[in-house]
């Protein structure tokens, strides 16, 4: 092999290492969408913008020189709470007026907190500190950064939380009976309107989360929701949306494909490459890698 | 013998792991009328799906007039001649009723896509018949009066009615209808045996009927098929049927 | 004059480009999130035409050819993307057509020959009010007279109940295929008049926010109405335009008020200001929802 070779695998594996850790913020943003969308089909195009506030959340706790862990239950509890006002003002009445109205609506509240979030926030954008300092170990040519292994690991524990969540515990299983039939659910005596504000406050406090973490490689402004949320979204339907653990599949695959083409074709065909990956999806399977395919009855 | 209208020949459908028609073979003739009876779960709609091209038999074939029906769409089987009804209504809700009709003479319109856009004589020509023809069938329905309302907003009964005149407006030679006498009361059934022979006299075609209403199965079919578990369990007259053995113990269970 | 005779003329292209969605959402009930990339497509290829093949000849024969190649090129499009996304239903569909505009964007973006993220410049001005009324006219009248013809009684059949429509001998892929197709095809044309008229494009012009913008048109209007295509996309053009005239601490919130209008609508009435109803309809239609 001869140098060059040698150096084209050190930079993959560089590039593997970095998309994975940028997968695991998709991952846990796209946790967000898909547990919504299991739960009530609405495509939430305003979870990017549950991101953000959570952000700004987390950006202002710490302006206030409030310690990180402050900042980062600041951010959960911003976004969750904005959630849940969202869900209770505009999607509850929505809900059984059929799919477009509520994606319509969903679509609305997004372009109304990034362009409020500006006039608001203003729009440029502000630098948040990472979570902790940053530590880089090298192994030959790749570097690892503490904030990345830190990430990775996370997404890791809330893949298991919310496993033990909907298996284990008793709100949980009602979240699964919903998801499976409203109607029948609320007939088992299930308190679906509670259930399904849970389920928005738990997917944005995610988002949240996800939102204050992105602070260490991008600054935090009123539109950096947007393409993230888009992302997100690509990822849980690459995964199949609906499905927890195809959620975070999706985002590893995407951040891992962003990754390798930016670094090793163009750093411009970035956000091409996720939606090419969506497309190819789609039309071998629709439904996505882990979803299952339901057929309509006639 | 002449070849049967309808031959289905060893058709089976499978679902994954699940058999929902096993086997199956039968014939109908021209202007036959026929039920297909069996409990719930026995693969009659499923048969009704396969007929009709929206499920393709697993193995088998659907036969009509000589031309098997394997690998054809839906859309070209109405074209063909056969046209159906819903178990679960299923109108063209938010268009008037006539608009309903006006949709099933699809297949049989001459004019093309240009004529109709630029409004040309053979268009006026042809959406005036076509009018009147279908006003003409919803008389024979007793729908006329109500061709302007929104299909959604008509009652149930006349919404089942409804949908038989808009599959006859396909002008088949073959009717399937699924379950026509659900959640109507006896007078209305009555009203439905004797509409059926109707058709079948006026429209000159065959009937196949799914339906769990006995007494107008056995009033008006002339034979009758039984399914049960995917399975063509007895065939023949009402009075055959009726004695089966088999039959009873699919819808009583086995005797101890 | 020169400022209410461009929002007169956006008004028109926004007129075309509501009506030709209105095609593929109003009639057919397909669900495009990309409709702008097909505008964009349009846009890109009758201007390049105009910048590297221009014909020494009148500049109305030539928009004439700039049309075509808009319709022809976005018509294209729409057949590529047609054919393997129209078996997806729904959200699905939504989200596959936001894949393939955003695609085509980040193509155009990375294509330096026709100005890559700076914006494709120097485009012959050829386009002018008559081109752009007489384009939303001729448009409203094909919709209006689709209506009513067995094609669009097919394609409306479609919207209301698929498995229905295929029993009563309507061909799903090709109708939907077609309303796919001609829908893009409009766009296209909307998208050569937009480029003959600025005479600059650039590929944000043509972003996901873009699409949204105009179902928001033929929503507001009612879905399947032409007259509520027209009034959506007048309204939502000309209000950004009077929210600017009440003042400029008003402009600022313009997007927010939009965003905010558009939940109070669905909130309201989600069926739109018209239904799948006309303006001049006949009253005939009792129980009208």
């Amino acid at each position: 092999m001869t140098q060059n070779t040698i150096y084209f695998f050190w930079d993959c594996l560089q590039y593997l290492i970095n998309g994975i850790a940028q997968g695991s913020l998709y991952a846990i943003v796209a946790l967000g969408y898909t547990m919504v969308y299991g739960i009530i089909r609405l495509v939430n195009f305003a979870h990017g913008e549950f991101l953000m506030l959570g952000a700004f959340c987390g950006y202002f706790a710490l302006k206030f020189h409030l310690p990180m862990p402050v900042a980062i239950i600041a951010s959960m509890l911003g976004a969750g709470i904005v959630a849940l006002i969202v869900e209770r003002m505009i999607y509850r009445p929505i809900r059984n007026e059929g799919r477009i109205p509520a994606l319509i609506t969903a679509i609305g509240a997004s372009l109304f907190f990034q362009y409020t979030g500006q006039l608001v926030f203003g729009a440029d954008p502000k630098t948040v500190p990472p979570v902790f300092k940053e530590v880089l170990y090298t192994f030959g040519e790749v570097n690892v950064s503490n904030i990345q292994v830190f990430i990775f690991g996370l997404t890791l524990l809330i893949l298991l939380f919310l496993w033990w969540l909907t298996h284990y515990t008793k709100i949980g299983v009602a979240m699964r009976a919903t998801s499976f039939n409203l109607k029948a659910a609320e007939l088992m005596g299930i308190n679906t309107n509670k259930i399904i504000a849970f389920t928005f406050f738990l997917g944005a406090s995610l988002a949240g989360l996800a939102g204050i973490l992105m602070g260490y490689t991008m600054s935090v402004e009123p539109m950096m929701g947007m393409s993230l949320g888009l992302k997100a979204f690509v990822a849980a339907v690459v995964g199949g949306i609906g499905v927890i653990p195809g959620a975070a599949l999706g985002g590893f695959i995407l951040g891992i494909a962003e990754n390798m083409v930016a670094g090793l074709y163009k750093s411009s065909f970035r956000d091409g490459v996720s939606f090419f990956i969506l497309i190819i999806i789609l039309l071998i399977k629709p439904s996505g890698i882990l979803g299952k395919n339901v057929k309509e009855k006639v | 013998m002449t070849t049967p209208l309808l031959d289905i020949q060893n058709v089976t459908m499978k679902f994954g792991g699940l058999t929902a028609v096993r086997d199956v073979s039968f014939t109908v003739q021209k202007k036959d009328l026929v039920a297909v009876i069996g409990p719930n779960g026995a693969g009659k709609t499923t048969l009704f799906n396969m007929i009709t091209g929206i499920y393709e038999p697993t193995i088998g074939s659907v036969v009509l007039d000589g031309l098997p029906l394997n690998k054809k769409m839906a859309s070209e089987i109405t074209d063909l001649g056969i046209a159906r009804t819903f178990q679960n209504i299923r109108l063209f809700n938010n268009l008037s009723v006539l608009d309903n009709i006006k949709i099933a003479r699809h297949t049989r319109i001459k004019y093309s896509f240009f004529d109709g856009i630029f409004k040309t004589k053979k268009y006026r020509a042809e959406e005036k018949m076509i009018e009147e023809e279908s006003i003409k069938l919803l008389a024979l329905f007793n729908l006329d009066s109500k061709k302007d309302l929104l299909a959604k907003n008509l009652p149930y009964g006349a919404q089942r009615k409804l949908e038989m005149a808009r599959a006859l407006a396909t002008k088949p030679k073959l009717l399937l209808l699924d379950e026509p006498a659900a959640g109507m009361n006896p007078t209305e059934t009555k009203e439905l045996s004797e509409l059926i022979h109707f058709i079948r006299e006026e429209f000159q075609i065959a009937v196949i009927l799914i339906e769990h209403d006995m007494r107008l199965v056995m009033e008006i079919a002339e034979k009758i098929f039984v399914l049960d578990y995917g399975n063509l369990i007895a065939s023949g007259s009402a009075k055959d049927v009726q004695n089966n053995p088999k039959v009873v113990e699919a819808y009583l269970g086995a005797e101890i | 004059m020169d400022y209410y005779l461009q929002i007169l003329t956006n008004v028109g292209i926004f007129i075309t480009l509501t009506l030709s969605l209105n095609l593929i959402n109003g009639y057919c009930g397909q669900f495009s999130l990309g409709h702008a990339g097909f505008w964009g497509v349009g846009a890109y290829a009758s201007a390049v035409y105009g910048v590297y093949f221009a014909l020494p000849i009148d500049p109305a024969l030539n928009m004439a050819i700039a049309l075509s190649i808009g319709f022809v090129a976005a018509a294209l499009c729409g057949l590529l993307i047609g054919i393997p996304c129209l078996r997806l239903k729904g959200d699905y569909l939504a989200i596959a057509t936001i894949g393939f505009s955003e695609i085509l964007r980040i193509i155009i973006m990375n294509t330096e020959s026709i100005g890559g993220p700076r914006g494709f410049t120097n485009i012959p001005r050829w386009s002018n009010s008559w081109w752009v009324w007489g384009i939303a006219l001729a448009v409203t009248l094909f919709m209006l007279n689709l209506k009513r013809s067995a094609h669009g009684r097919a394609i409306i059949s479609i919207r209301e109940d698929e498995i229905a429509a295929e029993t009563m001998g309507v061909n799903l892929f090709r109708y939907k295929l077609f309303s796919f197709i001609v829908g893009a095809g409009i766009a296209g044309m909307a998208g050569s008049l937009v480029a003959h008229d600025q005479q600059f494009l650039h590929p944000n012009n043509f972003s996901f926010m873009w699409s949204v913008c105009i179902l928001v048109m033929v929503i507001l209007g009612g879905q399947g109405s032409v007259s509520g295509s027209i009034v959506g996309a007048v309204i939502l053009t000309i209000l950004p335009e009077i929210l600017k005239l009440i003042g400029s601490n008003v402009s600022t919130w313009r997007v927010s008020i939009y965003a905010a209008l558009m939940i109070i609508l669905m909130l309201t009435r989600p069926q739109g200001i018209f239904g799948p109803h006309e303006l001049f309809e006949k009253k005939r239609l009792k129980g009208v929802a």
